[in-house]
């Protein structure tokens, strides 16, 4: 008999771990579908190897530890951290940065904590920051966006050929991310609307995700609307994406506001880098971020804040894994201190005041 | 997908937490209760079926006793009395098991009925009105009434505690929001205008002039009877909807719906000037305040798919929830689970064996099925736990810290404000028993105070009797001191 058995509810809702992965999996799926088709087959080689290879490393890590693989590797935890980590890189890196990304977030960022619930940091980040400290070179190696069999996009053997013989890709073939633009235009003393011009920004390119940049994130939109999706079915809840994206949209719109020429608008900040997926597929990762609405909030608003930061004055061109780490380091300090109110105490947890002020 | 709700905003915007089970009443909701019930060969009264005190017996082993009678008084100041739920003889005074999920054996008394269902002379008020007001809750606690919400707490005893205090409204749940349970809805339904006599009755005792009825709005049937039965009284019984949600009927939060009042921790709904009773109980009372008829029988719903004819039946006490099983077309083979009370909160009984008791508000069969079995799994920090407590604890938090073996740092999440709704439990997508982690860590820990106090007294009583020693000693010390000394007085006496 089990012990879910002995003692009351004896109903429970349908709701399952295993539901809760294939909802944010199916809501990845149109951003990544369009990141498959713009980048052509080495997006699509780099995305299979790495989601390959977190369910490899998950089976490994569970045999290792004497867990019954075949009744955990189901849960579909394993499929989204490689899927997420697939997201967030150039999508015509070799073959291996996948494998690598895939194993760092499997095996360090979550079995060495004790597998799933167990790990402080978001594995996929944990992965994609390694990755870019690591490897630099591979992980700013970016693609531009080619309509499918056209003849700037590689065929199928080429393709094979970028992907695991770590072919160079044809000049033309890569170009700049937006950030990346951006940022190296400012160091060289150029201002906002000359590099603007003279580099690839189309706000309406941006938001659809006609650029270059990371496998499934230059669609803000479809990414957005996956997020949407997740919101209306209660996955995830509002209060880390609006945090996050308003404190981004405020801080940089005061900065813009100040000096347009150094500081890039709040339309900017939301559509390019992986700000989109952050706020409503990383920071709201449940293991990794605050239980109280309140602490989500509070937690939703430090990625945002950190995300602008690092951008805007940070070394590296893309803030959003950095900030997303930084914040779950945040995380155990933010549960301990932001509680709900419990009913009849006040804040600090006392007894309320009884009407007439007796305790 | 069985929804639950992030936050579930009322139309006073007070309701916090709390989840949307699936209904599972209508099996039993359109079927008027059942009055017809045979009595049973035997019926088992427990003496002990009220928070506190168990009843003490003040009939003999084959005494012959009349419907309504008195077979066992109330001792102490918590308790209640035991009536004859029908005229019979009393054929023994035992050990049997209780109803309850460790089914321990209780004082029970046994009542063979002769089938006459033959009423003592019952004492009729024509006007109750016209009693002194603390006779109400005189003849409430006379009549054995105890809340029959499940709690079955002496209701005399909250309406005296109201006469202390000033009660400033009266709050009658008619919520019902525990899956399959429908006897509040039908007793509302088909006895609305006793109810209303009921609370206006307790209104009087209580010299209290508000009372608010809150139903379900799932209940539009209860709700027009109610209102119609209310309405020529002047808006002195107010009814009115609560969403439907689950736990609505903590008193607790329809206090907060309600007055916006919040109760303080460790504090009482009076003293907030709320005093709670269910519609059951304002219909008991009605009985005995109005016929002077003792709470001898009571409608439980009888539901779960291993069930046949699922319904709600008018039971006397003392029969054995396997009688009214039975009755109601029992499929033993089909049935995986028996949960007294609802499945939210009710208590999983080993077999149904056991007596009616005045607090049963239903009896369900469960079907393999219906009892979601499965074994847990790792948390995933989901919150969808804390999203769900009306009580605005981190179940989650609780869960990990009791598992760690922190007892004491769960306190501090509040597992002493758990009420044991069950909600997180219902959410858990991870399966995680929730509910009985929480109930584990408070019965430790009054077990641990328990053994504090135990070794502490142990302590003190070894140091008590050191010290006595120690005293005899010193004593025995100087007496023999004194000894020597008269001694060699006496040596120097005789030798001058």
């Amino acid at each position: 008999m089990s012990m879910s058995m002995l003692s009351a509810p004896f109903t429970r809702s349908d709701s399952q771990v295993q539901g809760i992965m294939t909802a944010v999996i199916l809501a990845l799926v149109p951003a990544t579908a369009f990141g498959l088709v713009i980048f052509g087959w080495p997006a699509l080689f780099l995305w299979a190897v790495t989601l390959l290879s977190a369910l490899a490393f998950e089976a490994g890590c569970l045999a290792l530890a004497g867990k019954p693989v075949r009744a955990i590797l189901p849960d579909g935890s394993a499929v989204l951290s490689g899927w997420l980590v697939a997201m967030t890189l150039p999508p015509w890196a070799p073959w291996w940065i996948g494998v690598v990304g895939a194993g760092i977030a499997i095996v360090v960022g979550k079995q060495v904590f004790g597998g799933l619930g167990q790990n402080p940091f978001n594995p996929a980040m944990l992965a994609r920051v390694a990755l870019l400290v690591a490897f630099p070179l591979e992980m700013t190696t970016w693609a531009v966006p080619s309509l499918p069999f056209s003849s700037s996009a590689p065929g199928l053997f080429d393709s094979l050929a970028i992907t695991f013989a770590g072919a160079p890709a044809a000049d033309g073939m890569t170009g700049p991310t937006l950030i990346g633009n951006w940022k190296t235009e400012l160091s060289q003393g150029r201002g906002l609307s000359e590099s603007l011009m003279s580099g690839p920004y189309d706000v309406v390119a941006s938001i659809l995700g006609w650029k270059a940049g990371s496998l499934g994130e230059t669609s803000s939109l479809l990414v957005a609307l996956g997020g949407l999706w997740l919101l209306k079915k209660k996955i995830i809840t509002w209060h880390i994406p609006v945090s996050l994206l308003t404190t981004v949209a405020l801080l940089a719109g005061v900065f813009a506001l100040i000096d347009g020429e150094r500081y890039a608008g709040p339309i900017f900040h939301l559509t390019s880098g992986a700000v989109m997926l952050a706020a409503f597929f990383i920071a709201t990762d449940y293991v990794t971020s605050p239980s109280s609405p309140a602490g989500q909030l509070l937690f939703g608003a430090g990625c945002g804040l950190f995300i602008f930061v690092i951008r805007t004055w940070g070394a590296y061109p893309e803030g959003a894994g950095f900030s997303v780490l930084l914040m779950n380091a945040l995380t155990p300090v933010i549960d301990h201190y932001v509680r709900p109110r419990i009913y009849g105490r006040d804040l600090k947890g006392r007894p309320l005041d009884l009407p007439g002020g007796r305790r | 997908m069985a929804a639950f709700k992030l936050f579930s905003f009322g139309a006073s915007g007070k309701i916090r937490g709390g989840v949307h089970p699936e209904p599972r009443k209508q099996a039993t909701s359109d079927r008027p209760i059942e009055t017809a019930f045979p009595l049973p060969p035997l019926l088992y009264l427990s003496l002990q079926q009220h928070a506190g005190q168990p009843a003490e017996p003040v009939v003999r082993v084959g005494e012959r006793v009349l419907k309504g009678q008195l077979l066992a008084a109330g001792q102490g100041t918590i308790s209640a009395p035991v009536h004859a739920p029908t005229s019979g003889v009393v054929t023994d005074i035992l050990d049997y098991p209780a109803a309850h999920p460790s089914a321990l054996p209780t004082p029970t008394l046994l009542l063979e009925p002769d089938g006459e269902d033959r009423w003592i002379e019952t004492q009729e008020v024509a006007d109750p009105f016209s009693l002194p007001p603390e006779e109400i809750s005189a003849r409430v606690g006379a009549a054995g009434v105890v809340g029959m919400g499940g709690a079955a707490f002496p209701s005399a005893v909250k309406l005296n505690l109201g006469r202390k205090t000033k009660i400033q409204t009266l709050l009658i749940n008619g919520g019902e929001c525990e899956p399959y349970l429908t006897c509040d809805d039908r007793l509302m339904r088909e006895r609305a205008a006793d109810i209303v006599d009921g609370i206006l009755i307790m209104l009087h005792g209580l010299e209290c002039n508000q009372a608010i009825v809150g139903i379900e709005d799932n209940k539009p049937e209860a709700y027009a009877a109610m209102r119609e039965a209310a309405a020529p009284h002047g808006g002195k019984v107010d009814v009115r909807q609560v969403p439907s949600l689950y736990p609505m009927g903590w008193d607790k939060q329809l206090i907060r719906y309600f007055t916006g009042k919040e109760v303080p921790a460790g504090g009482r709904s009076a003293d907030v000037g709320v005093l709670m009773h269910n519609v059951a109980t304002a219909y008991a009372v009605q009985q005995a305040v109005r016929y002077g008829k003792p709470l001898v029988s009571r409608v439980v719903t009888v539901s779960g798919s291993a069930v046949a004819a699922p319904r709600n039946v008018e039971a006397p006490i003392g029969t054995l929830l396997a009688d009214l099983l039975a009755f109601c077309g029992h499929r033993p083979d089909d049935t995986a689970s028996y949960v007294m009370g609802g499945p939210m909160m009710g208590d999983s009984l080993p077999h149904p064996k056991v007596p009616l008791v005045k607090g049963t508000c239903g009896i369900l069969a469960l079907s393999p099925q219906e009892v979601a079995v499965s074994d847990a799994k790792a948390c995933i920090r989901c919150s969808r736990c804390v999203s769900a407590c009306p009580a605005g604890l981190l179940p989650l938090e609780m869960m990990a810290r009791i598992r760690a073996g922190q007892l004491e740092s769960a306190l501090g999440y509040g597992l002493k404000d758990c009420i044991s709704c069950g909600s997180c439990s219902y959410v858990c997508p991870s399966e995680i028993p929730l509910v009985h982690y929480f109930k584990y860590a408070s019965g430790e820990l009054v077990a641990r105070e328990q053994m504090k106090h135990r070794t502490e007294q142990t302590k003190r009583l070894a140091e008590e009797r050191q010290a006595r020693f120690e005293r005899h000693k010193r004593e025995q010390a100087a007496l023999a001191a004194q000894r020597k000394a008269q001694a060699q007085q006496r040596k120097a006496e005789e030798a001058a």
